[in-house]
C-alpha cells in the first residue's frame, strides 16, 4: 500500500474515537433531561456542571480530530 | 473545490525587526493577521465597556444592562464555584471569558479566527494553569501533596489513584488548549467545507443536463452553511463559557484543598 494512502485511512480511522465522546455526550445530556423533567425546579442550577460534563467528555472527542488532523498534515 | 485550511494560514502584515532573547533564541516579532484579530477582539472589549459605563443610570438602560449581565452573570458563576474567596480571581476569569468571546465572535465575522491558533489557546493554557499552581503554593504550601491524594482513600488504592491523578492534572492545560481550539478549527472547517459544495453543485448545475440534480444538492448545503452558523454562535459562547467553568473549577481545587464547600 502506498504511504499516502495508508496516511488517509489512518486520520479516517482517528476520528473513529468521536463515536465514544458522541455516546458520552448524549448520555450526559439525556441524564439531564431524566432528571430535569422529573425536577424542572432544580434544572436551572444544574446548567453549569451539565456544560461542564459535556465539555470534559468532548475534550476527548476534540483530541481524537487532534489526532486525525496530526497524521494527515505531518 | 476551496482549500478549507487556507483561512487558518497566518501571514504577516507589517514585519517588524527579529528580537533575541536569551536562551530563546530568534524570535519573529512580526504583526500577523493573529495578532490583528487578538488587537480588534481587545479593543472590541474596551470599547464595547467604556460605552457601557459612559453614562451609567441607576435604571439601566438597553447597553449598560447588556454589560451588567454579562458581568453578573460571570461574578455569580465564579462564587458559586469557587465561593466567596472567589472574587480575587474574579477579574481574570472575566478577562479571559471576554477575550476568547470576542476573538471567537469575530472569527465568524471576519476571516480569521484567533482562537483556531493553537499557539493562542495554548498561551492562554498555560496561563490559567500556572496561575493555579502558583495560588496552589502560596495558599497550601506543601499540602499541595493533597491534590494527588483524596482523602479517605485505602492506602492501597493510593498507589493506583495518586499516578491517575497526577496525569489528569498534567493533562488539564493541554485538554484546556486543545479543546478550544479543536471546535473553533472543527467548525470553521465544516462550514468552509459546506460552503464549497454549494459552489461545486451550482458549478455542476451551471453545465445543464443531469448536472442540473446539483441544485437541490446545493440548496440543501446552503441551508447547512446557515444551520452550521447559527451552530456556531452557540459554539463560540459556549466554549468562551466552558474555558471560564473549568478555570473556576480548577482554581476551586487549589483555594479550597481538602475541605468542601
Amino acid at each position: 500500500m502506498e504511504a499516502e494512502a495508508a496516511k488517509f485511512i489512518g486520520a479516517g480511522l482517528a476520528t473513529l474515537g468521536m463515536i465514544g465522546a458522541g455516546i458520552g455526550v448524549g448520555t450526559i445530556f439525556s441524564g439531564f433531561l431524566q432528571g430535569a423533567t422529573r425536577n424542572p425546579s432544580a434544572a436551572g442550577g444544574q446548567f453549569t456542571n451539565l456544560i461542564l460534563g459535556a465539555a470534559l467528555t468532548e475534550a476527548l472527542g476534540i483530541l481524537a480530530f487532534v489526532l486525525g488532523l496530526l497524521i494527515l498534515f505531518s | 473545490m476551496a482549500d478549507p485550511m487556507h483561512q487558518f494560514e497566518v501571514h504577516k502584515i507589517v514585519d517588524l525587526p527579529d528580537f533575541t532573547i536569551p536562551g530563546l533564541g530568534r524570535v519573529d516579532m512580526a504583526f500577523t493577521n493573529s495578532t490583528m484579530a487578538m488587537t480588534v477582539a481587545a479593543g472590541i472589549i474596551v470599547l464595547f465597556f467604556a460605552m457601557v459605563t459612559a453614562s451609567p443610570k441607576v435604571v439601566p438602560g438597553r447597553l449598560q444592562l447588556m454589560g451588567e449581565g454579562i458581568f453578573g452573570y460571570i461574578d455569580n458563576l465564579v462564587s458559586s464555584i469557587i465561593g466567596h474567596e472567589g472574587r480575587k480571581f474574579f477579574p481574570f476569569v472575566f478577562t479571559l471569558f471576554l477575550f476568547i468571546l470576542a476573538m471567537n465572535l469575530l472569527g465568524l465575522f471576519l476571516v480569521f479566527t484567533a482562537t483556531s491558533q493553537l499557539a493562542v489557546t495554548a498561551t492562554l493554557g498555560i496561563m490559567t494553569i500556572l496561575l493555579v499552581l502558583i495560588v496552589g503554593f502560596i495558599r497550601n504550601g506543601a499540602n499541595m501533596y493533597k491534590l494527588f491524594v483524596p482523602s479517605g482513600v485505602p492506602w492501597y488504592m493510593l498507589i493506583l489513584v495518586t499516578p491517575i491523578e497526577f496525569i489528569s492534572f498534567i493533562l488539564r492545560p493541554v485538554t484546556l488548549a486543545l479543546r478550544l481550539f479543536g471546535n473553533m478549527l472543527g467548525g470553521h472547517v465544516a462550514l468552509k467545507v459546506f460552503a464549497g459544495f454549494v459552489v461545486s453543485l451550482g458549478a455542476m448545475a451551471a453545465g445543464g443536463g443531469l448536472g442540473l440534480l446539483g441544485i437541490p444538492g446545493a440548496a440543501l448545503s446552503l441551508s447547512g452553511v446557515v444551520a452550521l452558523t447559527a451552530l456556531e454562535f452557540l459554539v463560540a459562547f459556549l466554549q468562551a463559557f466552558v474555558f471560564a467553568v473549568l478555570t473556576c473549577v480548577y482554581l476551586n481545587d487549589v483555594v479550597n484543598l481538602g475541605h468542601h464547600h
